[in-house]
C-alpha cells in the first residue's frame, strides 16, 4: 500500500467507527430543552455531530467538487457525490432526521475508490514484474579484469561474462563455456535450453549452471530484451473497440443520468401538485434524484475494461505470447481463418534425413558414404546428411572429388567410386535406380557403378504441428490454409498429414501477398484472418493480414516489428492457446460490461420507483466495481486456458 | 513527432477525461492516455514545439482533473 492509500484506510476506519457510535446513540440525543420536537433546530446538533465523520471522510471530495465547479466540470464524480451527500444531509435536517445515509454513502464511495486503486496498483505491479526482464548490469571482461557496467554502455564485440543465476544482458555468441539457459521469462516454457561454444544466445534468458563467456553481437538498444520491453511498455496503447465503446458510453452516461435525476426531482412533484391535486412530496422525489446521482458514477465500467485487457496482455506475456495492443487481443478472439507459412512455422525449416531405402548396405554405412561424398559441400542437403551420421566419418579416406553441376558428386573413397546425386546423375552413369514414393529431396547412391539405394531428405513437420491444427479446429477456427514456396507434392503431403483445409504451393514471396488479398476478399466480413509466419521473409504478408502472428521471435527483430502478436518460441500450439486466452479475455470484458450495465439499470429503475434507497445505490456502485475488478484480474491466469 | 510522458492519475474515468482535454489543445495531433501503464502518448502536429504544447496540455488536464500529474 502506498502512503496515500494508508492514509485513506485510516480515514475510513476512524470515520466508520465514529459513524457506528453515532448510529447507536439514543435517538433524541442531544436533546435541546425548550425547543419544539421534530423541528429543524432540534435536529441541528445531531447533524453537527455527524458532520465530524462526514468531513473526515469526504473533505477531499468536497474540495475537488468545489474546484470542479470553478472549472465548470459539472459531471465530475466528486461533484456528483458531493451533491448527493449534501442533499441527503439537508433532507435529514429538514425532514427525516436521518444522517447515517449521507456519511455512509461517502464512506462506501471512498472504500470503493481505495479498493480500486489498491487492486489496480497491485495488478499493475504483478504484470510489470512478470515482464521484468531488464538486466541490471553486464560484466565486461577487459585487460584489468572484470567490470560491472550498465548494459547500455557495452559496445558490440565486447566479451561479457555471465555467471550461473545471472540474466544474459545482451545478445551474443558463446565463446567459452557450456550451460543450460532458462528461457521461461521469454517463452513461458520451462524446458531449459543447452548452449555450447558457437551457439547464439538471446538476452533475457537466465544462465542456470555454467559460467559463460559471450561475445556480444548487438548493442543493448537492439538486443532482444530491449525490443521486448519496448513492445510490452507500448502495448495496450492501441485501444480496442470495447474500450472505445466504454469511454464513449461513459461520456454520455453520466450527463444523461444527471439530467434524469434533475427531471426526477422536478417533474413528478410539479405534475402531482398542478395536475393531480396531490401534495408534491418534494423531499421524497429529491431523495430519489439524489439516489440517481450516486448510481451515475461510471467508474466500475471505465476501470474494468482496460484492466481486463491489461491483465489479458500480461497473462499472455507470461505464456510467451506478446500482444502489441488490446485491439489485437480483441481481433485475435474473432479469428476465423488462419493462414500459415509452411517452412519454419509448421515444419522445422531444417532438412533432415527421414529415410534410407533399397540399400544393400546398412543404413549407417550408406550414410557414412554419403556424408563423405558430400563432405565438402555447405548445401543444406549435405549438412543434413552429415548430421544424420552418428559417428563423424574419417575424412582422410576421401580421394578425388568430381562435382557434376546440377546432378551431384562422384568421389573416390578408399578406392571405391561413390556417386551421390539425383536421378540425372544415375541416368548419366547408366545405373538403373528406383523411384521413391516418398516426398522430399532424394539422393540416389551408386557404389562402383552398382545402385546402392537412396536417401530421403525432407523438412520435418514440427512434432506439435498436427496437434496445433486440431487445437485450432477445436477452438472454432473454420478454415486453415497453408502457403508455401515448396513443390506441390511436398506441400500436399504436409497439408494432408496435418489436416489443413487448403494449400497453395509453388509460391514466390510476391505471390503470397496477392493470394492473401484474395483470401481476405473471400472471408466473412466480421471474421478476422490471421497470418502466421516465422517473420523471416514474410513481413509483407504479416503486415497485410488482419492480424499478423510471428513465431520463434527470439532474436528476430523483423518479426517483432512486422507482427501484431509475437510468439516467443516456435511452438505452433501457442497459436490456439493465444486464441483461447483472447477469448477468455473477451468473455470477461463482455461479462463486465453486461453485469455493470444491468446492475446500474436495475438500480436506476428501483431508485426512480422509490424502492432503492441510497444505501442500495452505493452498494450497487461500489459492489459492482469490486466484482468487476476481481473478474478482470482473472484474465491474468492463463496457465489452464 | 510522438512523445511519451509518465503520468499519475487515480481513476480510469479521470484518465479518459484527461485524454479528451489534451486532444483539444492546439498543436496536438492525437493523444492516448494509458491508465494501466500510467502513460500519456502525445503526437504533435508538424511545426509545433512539444514543450510549449505540453504546458498547455498540463493546464488543460489540471482543469479537468485536479489530482493528475504529468511528468515532462
Amino acid at each position: 500500500m502506498t502512503k496515500k492509500q494508508k492514509k485513506m484506510l485510516i480515514r475510513i476506519l476512524v470515520s466508520g467507527a465514529l459513524l457506528i457510535v453515532l448510529h447507536f446513540l439514543p435517538e433524541d440525543f442531544p436533546h435541546l430543552e425548550g425547543v419544539a420536537e421534530d423541528s429543524v433546530l432540534q435536529r441541528l446538533p445531531r447533524m453537527l455531530l455527524y458532520l465530524i465523520p462526514y468531513g473526515m471522510i469526504g473533505y477531499d471530495i468536497l474540495r475537488k467538487a468545489f474546484k470542479g465547479i470553478l472549472n465548470r466540470q459539472m459531471f465530475d464524480e466528486n461533484f456528483l457525490m458531493a451533491v448527493a451527500t449534501v442533499g441527503a444531509l439537508v433532507i435529514g435536517l429538514l425532514k427525516t432526521g436521518d444522517f447515517d445515509e449521507a456519511v455512509a454513502v461517502m464512506l462506501f464511495y471512498q472504500i470503493g475508490e481505495l479498493f480500486q486503486s489498491y487492486a489496480v496498483g497491485k495488478s499493475r505491479k504483478n504484470i510489470s514484474e512478470l515482464m521484468d526482464i531488464r538486466p541490471d548490469f553486464a560484466r565486461v571482461e577487459s585487460e584489468n579484469g572484470q567490470e560491472e557496467v550498465d548494459p547500455e554502455e557495452v559496445p558490440v564485440g565486447s566479451v561479457i561474462v555471465v555467471r550461473p543465476g545471472e540474466r544474459i544482458p545482451l545478445d551474443g555468441v558463446v565463446e567459452e563455456g557450456d550451460s543450460s539457459l532458462n528461457t521461461s521469462a521469454l517463452t513461458g516454457e520451462s524446458v531449459p535450453r543447452d548452449v555450447h561454444p558457437g551457439d547464439e544466445v538471446v538476452s533475457g534468458c537466465v544462465n542456470m549452471n555454467g559460467l559463460l563467456r559471450i561475445r556480444t553481437t548487438k548493442e543493448f538498444g537492439e538486443s532482444t530484451v530491449s525490443k521486448i520491453l519496448e513492445l510490452v511498455e507500448n502495448a495496450s496503447s492501441l485501444k480496442s473497440r470495447s474500450e472505445n465503446f466504454i469511454s464513449r458510453f461513459a461520456r454520455i452516461y453520466t450527463p444523461a443520468v444527471v439530467f434524469g435525476a434533475l427531471a426526477l426531482a422536478v417533474l413528478p412533484p410539479v405534475i402531482r401538485s398542478l395536475f393531480l391535486g396531490l401534495s408534491p412530496e418534494w423531499s421524497d422525489w429529491i431523495y430519489r434524484a439524489l439516489t440517481f446521482l450516486v448510481i451515475s458514477c461510471p467508474c466500475a465500467l471505465v476501470i474494468s475494461i482496460p484492466l481486463t485487457f491489461f491483465a489479458g496482455i500480461g497473462g499472455a506475456g507470461k505464456a510467451g505470447i506478446l500482444v502489441k495492443g488490446s485491439v489485437w487481443l480483441e481481433k485475435l478472439s474473432q479469428t476465423g481463418t488462419v493462414v500459415f507459412d509452411k517452412t519454419g512455422t509448421l515444419t522445422m525449416g531444417q532438412f533432415e534425413v527421414t529415410a534410407v531405402h533399397h540399400s544393400p548396405l546398412s543404413e549407417e554405412e550408406l550414410l557414412e558414404f554419403a556424408a563423405l561424398a558430400e563432405s565438402s559441400s555447405s548445401h543444406p542437403i549435405a549438412v543434413s546428411i552429415r548430421n544424420a551420421c552418428k559417428t563423424p566419418p574419417d575424412l582422410s579416406r576421401i580421394g578425388k572429388v568430381e562435382e557434376i553441376s546440377g546432378s551431384g558428386v562422384i568421389v573416390q573413397i578408399g578406392g571405391r567410386q561413390v556417386a551421390a546425386g539425383n536421378a540425372k546423375l544415375m541416368a548419366k552413369l547408366g545405373v538403373p535406380f528406383m523411384e521413391c514414393h516418398q516426398t522430399g529431396t532424394i539422393v540416389h547412391m551408386a557404389i562402383d557403378g552398382v545402385y546402392a539405394g537412396h536417401i530421403v531428405i525432407s523438412d520435418r513437420e514440427k512434432p506439435e504441428a498436427k496437434e496445433a491444427i486440431a487445437a485450432l479446429k477445436d477452438a472454432g477456427i473454420r478454415r486453415t490454409v497453408m502457403l508455401t514456396g515448396d513443390r506441390d507434392a511436398v506441400a500436399k503431403e504436409v497439408a494432408e498429414d496435418l489436416g489443413l483445409d487448403q494449400v497453395y504451393s509453388d509460391l514466390l514471396p510476391e505471390d503470397k501477398v496477392a493470394l492473401l488479398e484474395e483470401l481476405l476478399k473471400s472471408k466473412h466480413p466480421n471474421e478476422v484472418l490471421a497470418f502466421v509466419g516465422d517473420g523471416i521473409n514474410d513481413a509483407p504478408v504479416l503486415t497485410r493480414a488482419d492480424l499478423g502472428i510471428a513465431m520463434g521471435a527470439m532474436g528476430s527483430d523483423a518479426a517483432i516489428e512486422a507482427a501484431d502478436i509475437v510468439l516467443m518460441d516456435d511452438n505452433p500450439l501457442k497459436i490456439a492457446k493465444a486464441i483461447r486466452i483472447s477469448r477468455k479475455c473477451m468473455r470477461i470484458v463482455r461479462q463486465n460490461i453486461i453485469f455493470a450495465l444491468a446492475v446500474k439499470a436495475v438500480c436506476l429503475i428501483l431508485g426512480a420507483l422509490g424502492i432503492a434507497n441510497m444505501w442500495l445505490a452505493v452498494f450497487a456502485d461500489v459492489g459492482v466495481m469490486i466484482l468487476a475488478v476481481l473478474n478482470a484480474i482473472r484474465a491474468l491466469f492463463t496457465k489452464e486456458v | 513527432m510522438k512523445k511519451t510522458y509518465k503520468i499519475e492519475v487515480d481513476c480510469a474515468n479521470c484518465a479518459d477525461k484527461m485524454e479528451c482535454a489534451a486532444a483539444k489543445v492546439a498543436g496536438v495531433e492525437s493523444v492516448t492516455v494509458n491508465f494501466m501503464t500510467q502513460k500519456m502518448i502525445v503526437s504533435f502536429k508538424d511545426g509545433s514545439e512539444p514543450s510549449d504544447v505540453m504546458k498547455e496540455v498540463v493546464k488543460a488536464c489540471k482543469k479537468v482533473e485536479d489530482d493528475c500529474e504529468i511528468y515532462l
